[in-house]
Formats: C-alpha cells, sequence, structure tokens
C-alpha cells in the first residue's frame, strides 16, 4: 500500500432529506433506505479528524443541510477549525435571521441551486414552487455580505436558456456560475432520455458561456461544465478517486465521491467505528481504483491517464456492469458506442414528449 | 490595468488560511485554493484595503532588499493583476 494523497475537500452530505425533487439529484436512487446516522457532535468530530490529515475546504451539503437545526453548530466547528466552509443549499426552508446567523458564526461562502431563469420551468424542474423563494435567499447571502455562487444544472430542458440564466445571475451579482451539465448517474440516468441535450444544443451554448466568461471576467467566475457524454475524453472524475476529495454521506461511510456506495462488492468504513484518517488512508474501497495499478486497458497505457485517471467509476459500472472498465464517456472506450447511442436517442427524441420521474422516496428500491 | 493609487483588498469570497502541512500559506476560495510561495504571501497580507500598490511595494521593498524599486513594482502589479483576473482581489477607490 502507498502512501494515501492528501485529502483537501470534505464533502459532508448532512442529511439526504430534501424539500425538492429534482429530476437529476445526485443522491442514490435509494436514498430513502438510508438514515442520517451522525449527530452533530459526531460530525465535528469528522471535522476535526478531516483538518487533522489536511482537509482546508468544508462543503455542508444534502439532501438540503438546512434541515439540519444543529448546521449552527457545525459551522462554528468548521470556522473554529479555520477551514473555508461553503453552504451548498436550495435555499428552502430558509429565514433571513438564520442566515445573519451563519455570518455571525464564519461561513465562507453560500451556494444557491436555481434550476431554470424562469419561474415556471424551475419550479417544474424542482417539483415544488420555489423560485421566488430562492431568489429572496440569493438576495439576502449579498444583502448580508456572503460571496453567492449560484449552481444550474443544465439539460436539455434549460440548456437553450443558457444565456438567461447567465443574466439573472448578473442581476443576483453572483460571484461564481456554475453551468454544471447533469451527470448522467442515479436519477439522472433514470431520467436520461428527458435530460439528455443534443450535440446541436451544445454547439449553440458552448460560445455563450465562452463570451460570459470572457466579459464577466475578474467579477463573476464562469464555470461550464461540459456533459461527460459529448466530451472526447472524460473529466477527472472527483479529480482522481481518493486523490483530493471525500465525502462523508449521511449514513456516515466515508467515499470518494457521492455515489461510491452504490456500487457492489466495495466495503466503505464507517466514521462511528473508525477515525476519518484511517478510512482515508485504508478502506478497501478507498484502495480500489486509488493510482493506476487497477486500470485495464486502453487507460493502462494511455498519456490521459493521470489528467483524467480513467474517468467515472461509477459512470463505468452503470454503463458497462463493470466498475473497474475504461468510462465509456472516453472515445478510446471498447464500450463507447453506449454513450454513442444514447446520443442518437437523444437528437432523435422530440422534445417534452419524454416521461419522467421526479426524485421520491422509493422504499422499495435499490 | 492597476492604478499605483488603488487599494487593493482580498475579494469577499477569498480568504488567507496558514498550512500546518506545508509551512506556508493558501489561498482559499470556492472549490478552489492557490498554494502561495513566500512573496505572493507577502503581497496578499499587505492587500489591506488601506495600502496602495505603492506603499505595498514600499513595504516589500524593506524585506526584498535584493531587488530594485522598479524590479518590485513590476512584480507586485503583474501577480495583483493575475489576482484581480481571477476575482480574488477587489480595488477601493484609489481617492482618499
Amino acid at each position: 500500500m502507498t502512501a494515501a494523497p492528501r485529502p483537501y475537500t470534505l464533502v459532508a452530505e448532512l442529511t439526504y432529506a430534501c424539500p425538492l425533487h429534482c429530476l437529476y439529484c445526485s443522491n442514490p436512487a435509494d436514498f430513502a433506505r438510508r438514515h442520517d446516522a451522525l449527530d452533530a457532535e459526531a460530525w465535528r468530530r469528522v471535522l476535526r479528524e478531516a483538518e487533522q490529515i489536511g482537509v482546508v475546504q468544508v462543503n455542508l451539503t444534502g439532501g438540503e443541510p438546512l434541515l439540519r437545526p444543529d448546521l449552527e453548530a457545525l459551522i462554528e466547528e468548521a470556522r473554529a477549525l479555520d477551514l473555508y466552509t461553503n453552504l451548498i443549499t436550495s435555499g428552502i426552508p430558509l429565514e433571513r435571521e438564520r442566515l445573519e446567523r451563519f455570518r455571525r458564526l464564519g461561513l465562507d461562502n453560500v451556494q444557491v441551486s436555481i434550476q431554470d431563469a424562469r419561474p415556471q420551468e424551475s419550479d417544474r424542474i424542482a417539483g415544488s414552487e420555489a423560485f421566488e423563494r430562492k431568489l429572496r435567499v440569493a438576495r439576502w447571502v449579498k444583502e448580508l455580505g456572503f460571496p453567492l455562487t449560484v449552481n444550474t444544472v443544465l439539460h436539455r430542458e434549460n440548456l437553450d436558456r443558457i444565456g438567461e440564466v447567465i443574466a439573472l445571475a448578473e442581476e443576483l451579482k453572483a460571484d461564481r456560475l456554475e453551468l454544471a451539465n447533469a451527470q448522467y448517474l442515479g436519477w439522472a440516468l433514470l431520467n436520461r432520455a428527458a435530460l439528455l441535450p443534443t450535440a446541436a444544443q451544445l454547439e449553440r451554448a458552448r460560445p455563450v458561456a465562452a463570451a460570459a466568461r470572457a466579459r464577466l471576467e475578474g467579477r463573476m467566475e464562469v464555470v461550464f461544465v461540459l456533459p461527460d457524454y459529448y466530451a472526447e475524453f472524460p473529466p477527472p472524475c472527483m479529480d482522481g478517486w481518493g486523490r483530493q476529495f471525500m465525502v462523508v454521506s449521511p449514513d456516515g461511510l466515508l467515499l470518494p465521491c457521492l455515489l461510491a456506495h452504490t456500487l457492489p462488492g466495495l466495503s466503505f468504513g464507517n466514521v462511528r467505528e473508525r477515525s476519518v484518517g484511517e478510512l482515508w488512508a485504508g478502506s478497501p474501497g478507498m484502495e480500489a481504483f486509488r493510482g493506476e495499478a487497477w486500470m485495464p486497458e486502453p487507460c493502462r497505457s494511455c498519456a490521459r491517464r493521470s489528467v483524467d485517471y480513467g474517468g467515472c467509476r461509477c459512470q463505468a459500472f452503470h454503463l458497462t456492469g463493470n466498475a473497474g472498465a475504461t468510462d465509456p464517456a472516453c472515445s478510446l472506450s471498447p464500450e463507447h458506442d453506449k454513450v454513442l447511442s444514447a446520443r442518437a436517442e437523444a437528437a432523435g427524441a422530440r422534445q417534452g414528449m419524454v416521461s419522467f420521474r421526479y426524485r421520491e422516496a422509493r422504499p422499495g428500491a435499490s | 490595468m492597476i492604478e499605483p493609487a488603488a487599494r487593493p483588498a482580498l475579494a469577499a469570497k477569498a480568504r488567507l488560511r496558514y498550512d500546518r502541512a506545508s509551512g506556508g500559506y493558501l489561498l482559499l476560495y470556492p472549490e478552489r485554493g492557490l498554494a502561495l510561495n513566500a512573496t505572493a504571501t507577502s503581497i496578499l497580507k499587505l492587500c489591506n484595503g488601506e495600502l496602495t500598490v505603492d506603499g505595498i511595494v514600499e513595504q516589500l521593498q524593506r524585506e526584498y532588499t535584493g531587488r530594485t524599486t522598479p524590479e518590485l513594482r513590476q512584480e507586485v502589479v503583474g501577480f495583483l493583476e493575475e489576482m484581480a483576473r481571477r476575482g480574488l482581489l477587489r480595488m477601493s477607490g484609489a481617492a482618499g
């Protein structure tokens, strides 16, 4: 076993509960079977242990982290540890007084999700009347002196309105705008036929994002993430398995990404039983795809293996049945046809004609 | 272009943090971080919204005696411009 690399960021998923029902939620499809297992004291210990081994940033996320009444205690602990503390939220449910309290406790940044630039379309994706409330929260964020990140997940229904999304973020005086194409895993994979954009849509959207990035340089950071399905090579998922990011799930598992616990045959330890440092360095799941020894061809001899780390293990599993395969999003993957056929399907689908399912509790699901 | 009389300060989203592991400083901001070298750290610590660019150069000159003031100014301005381009600095008005 080689020495584990230093983790920089802890993604603390405080709960899978959420008032919204977004079609592309990044939580596992079986989230309802998993329970919040960590109380405030356990989370505080996780923060301390993570900082001990090098973590300098924490993303407090979920689900919806605002549903935790003990969120204040966690912000306080994170700040005491001098961690850069980012709240990743839908903005619901939130009162201005609570946000003021977060400010006093030293929260560094607030990221608010906005599903679309238009109220009706936004609420339809969220499965909830949320749009106006979100805008109100985003304005409070700036009024209270926080930096604001706006995150909009892009898909075939809103990609053509990317210009409106940029304009809305500017109006809200966002410091950072994440135009993040959906990752087709979990709920988004279930809804892929309804969500995957066409190549033509992406061709139109890319220059709009690039122009905004140039125009807003120094004022608003504009990040545009291409969907893996249309990239020639996969992005470095999580900057590599167990390399810089650690995720602690609501049920206490220490993971390399948001969905690794849905891969079969991997065992990740629980922070209730062992320390963050021990699990980061040595749980069998964390070791499984760390480094390059696990790589099959064409990754193993590919010059890009230290750039993209073989792509996304969850995508590999969901599309090929083998978590140890080259990510089929890669044009060099022997199973790239699975991605090409999804693209062809997207090109042939008529907009608004595909049925979809909202994120909901499905206790029987696996 | 940065005016010599501008008073740079860290942007609201950026925070300096001492890093035990490396013994140096990190500049942290949403989803990112920069590991700073000693000069960059010295410059950013002086970006307090009160000192002008010239004031920063003057302060640094005491520490970096091996370099001429024009050399040092060029280095400071180049670095501040790069930081501003990344949205990590804000410039308070030149007046006052």
